[in-house]
């Protein structure tokens, strides 16, 4: 837009008091729901200053989540490419098989201290649905799910699995029926029960100070990549690549490295059928807007209203993005890149034959960028790829798209 | 305050306070039931395709709207041809902040001094964010009517307060619109703790549906608020919804009316 933007001395000190990364973030959300915003950001503050708390979080990533995950080199692929050396930041060997449980466990420590009794979150591939009704589980806390219809339908071993976790699974029939959908309906759930509900948003998006909690939550990621390569090759990487919806895993990695002018930083959009049919990239397709409680880039037409995104991963498929992504993507500090259903698919199956990981669908679309990217660089380049999640969960939506019949 | 916001709230009967939605059922035709029936104040609600504070009658009014392809444009052309028609009513644009903001406040405040309208309610525009639309408004010479609830407690209240202009719009229950009804005894309690806080009148909305509701709210607040009551009848009518609309108009407008005169 018209603002002109000051580089500043760090990358990693936003967002301000207001809760804004540049002119992106914010807390637009109804004055109901503002004084629990306002208390959520009290009680943070005090968690972050309270050594208990980050205990009991580093005790249950080590022991329930079996943190540190491994960063593996994977050195098939990379013969394969001819360039860069391909490390694969181990997400998807997380309990429940991504990276959402990390936030979980931090979100469910605020609630506990909070004093809220009953738990909500909203969800599209299920997977943040999962990690919240395990958490849930594992505190003994009444816990809802909102998911569109849509992915209820598309989804079911994951709905089975919350649902055996105690968890209640709302199926959201408004609007059309997916992530957004879930989430509107979960703040409205919300603003009816804010005395005794906790929300747990699953990424770094949604009103101040989720974005903030999200990633700090989710920082462990990039905090152990960063000593982990330095253990395995004596330096820091060349690049980092992670794929981006809200853009919790990504900014997990890439934010302990931010402030590394030497690290390239890349960030994977959803580019679904191609940038001119349906996508899901709010960077290279949207514009900034307000949705969800934050200013950030949307999918969405000059009247501003909200265009349905698509993408082959449910988890990717929603029509926005986290502020934090878009003041990087503005003041050029991380780039991003568009990777098609098509090419994800293709990385999906080649990560499985070449290093037997099967990866996430989300996953894929960073792998595949790797592709691209890597036999560019010189056989003395490190790049570090985020396998944010196990791909089990798409092993049918790949069959469909592959003709295969189970 | 604008000189019609003031004529309204200086009339000897509280005011009713009539909301549909732009684009749903024949727009004009329902605007003008709600002037006929007795409605004081209008809102004009502006379709959103993510109404997050709306409930299932209001989702469903705007996704309709949209589906018959309602623009911006549309909405400010209903609202300049409304001023045309009645040059007194008060009239306000409720809605979402995206839609008013994508091309600026000051585009969107500007647009609204052209067509005549009076105030803007924006839902996820809190106090917090008032630089998004706040001074672009005051600067036009539009009203920011902002929303107070049973979670704004007393600390907070000046900060509402600020800026805000037209009246206070009290959202009674924690929720979203067209839901369950307050405990009258709790509106009455947040109305006296409102009005000792501020010389702007107060209207009380949120799942108000009856007359006989109406009535209660109006012997202690200075309007009542009904919105998802008017889309049910849109929703029930369609095109021919505007008889109807007048006829419950009315029936709320006489008991808001009659109570005062009981509570005189």
């Amino acid at each position: 837009m018209t603002e002109t933007t000051t580089l500043p001395n760090s990358f990693r000190t936003g967002p301000d008091e207001r809760g804004h990364f540049g002119q992106f973030g914010g807390r637009y959300v109804a004055e109901t729901l503002m004084p629990l915003i306002l208390d959520l950001e009290r009680h943070y503050r005090a968690a972050q200053a309270d050594p208990a708390f980050k205990a009991e979080f580093d005790h249950l990533l080590k022991h329930y989540v079996g943190r540190p995950s491994p960063l593996w080199f994977a050195e098939r692929l990379t013969e394969h490419l001819g360039g860069a050396k391909i490390y694969l930041k181990r997400e998807d060997l997380n309990h429940t098989g991504a990276h959402k449980i990390n936030n979980c466990i931090g979100q469910i420590l605020l609630a506990k201290r909070m004093g809220k009794t009953k738990i909500i979150a909203e969800t599209g591939a299920g997977q943040h649905g999962v990690a919240t009704a395990t958490v849930a589980a594992l505190f003994g806390l009444p816990c809802t799910i909102f998911m569109g219809a849509v992915d209820v339908a598309r989804q079911q071993p994951n709905v089975f699995r919350m649902k055996l976790l105690g968890a209640e699974v709302v199926a959201v029939e408004s609007g059309a029926k997916t992530l957004k959908d879930a989430m509107n309906e979960a703040l409205r759930h919300w603003v009816a029960n804010v005395h005794d509900t906790f929300y747990i948003i699953g990424t770094v998006a949604g009103p101040h100070p989720y974005p903030e909690l999200v990633r700090d939550f989710q920082s462990v990621i990039g905090d152990e990549a960063r000593e982990q390569i330095l253990e395995a090759e004596g330096r820091l990487p060349d690049m980092l690549i992670a794929p981006v919806g809200g853009g919790s895993n990504a900014i997990g990695l890439f934010h302990p490295f931010l402030d590394d002018a030497d690290v390239e930083i890349v960030g994977v959009e959803a580019a679904g059928e191609g940038l001119e049919g349906k996508h899901a990239a709010s960077l290279a397709g949207g514009k900034p807007g307000i949705l969800h409680g934050n200013k950030t880039y949307l999918l969405q037409d000059e009247d501003g209203q909200i265009t349905e995104a698509h993408s082959i991963s449910a988890g990717l498929d929603y029509p926005g993005i986290g502020p934090e992504h878009s003041w990087l993507h503005d003041i050029g500090r991380v780039r991003y890149e568009p990777v098609t259903d098509a090419e994800a698919l293709a990385s999906f199956q080649k990560l499985t034959k070449l290093e037997g990981i099967i990866p996430a669908l989300e996953s894929a679309h960073a792998i595949a960028a790797a592709e691209r990217i890597a036999p560019t660089l010189g056989k003395d380049k490190l790049i570090i790829v985020n396998c944010s999640g196990r791909g089990d969960k798409d092993i049918i939506t790949v069959a469909d798209a592959l003709g295969v019949k189970l | 305050m604008s000189t019609r916001f003031a004529a309204t709230f200086t009339k000897p009967h509280p005011a009713l306070v009539a909301f549909i939605t732009a684009g749903d059922g024949d727009t004009a035709a329902n605007l003008d039931a709600l002037v006929a029936g007795g409605a004081d104040v209008i809102e004009l609600g502006m379709p959103f395709t993510d109404p997050m504070a709306d409930g299932p009658a209001i989702q469903q009014a705007n996704l309709r709207s949209l589906a018959k392809g309602t623009s911006t444009a549309d909405i400010f052309g209903q609202a300049a041809a409304f001023r045309q028609r009645h040059p007194d009513t008060p009239l306000v644009l409720m809605g979402y902040a995206n839609p008013m903001t994508i091309r600026g406040g000051d585009w969107f405040a500007g647009e609204c001094a052209k067509a005549g309208v009076d105030g803007v309610i924006c839902v996820d525009v809190p106090a917090e964010e008032d630089p998004e639309l706040g001074p672009a408004l005051r600067a036009a010479g539009v009203d920011l009517i902002r929303l107070a609830t049973p979670t704004t407690d007393t600390a907070r209240l000046p900060a509402v307060l600020d800026g805000a202009g037209g009246f206070l719009y009290y959202v009674s229950v924690a929720g979203i619109t067209g839901q369950q009804q307050a405990a009258q005894a709790s509106i009455d309690k947040a109305v006296a703790r409102l009005k000792a806080a501020t010389d702007l009148p107060v209207a009380v909305g949120f799942g108000v549906r009856t007359p006989d509701q109406a009535a209660a709210i109006a012997r202690v607040a200075d309007g009542v608020v009904v919105g998802s009551a008017f889309i049910d009848i849109i929703a029930e009518h369609g095109d021919a919804a505007a008889p109807h609309v007048e006829a419950f108009t009315r029936s709320l407008a006489d008991a808001i009316r009659g109570a005062k005169e009981i509570a005189a």
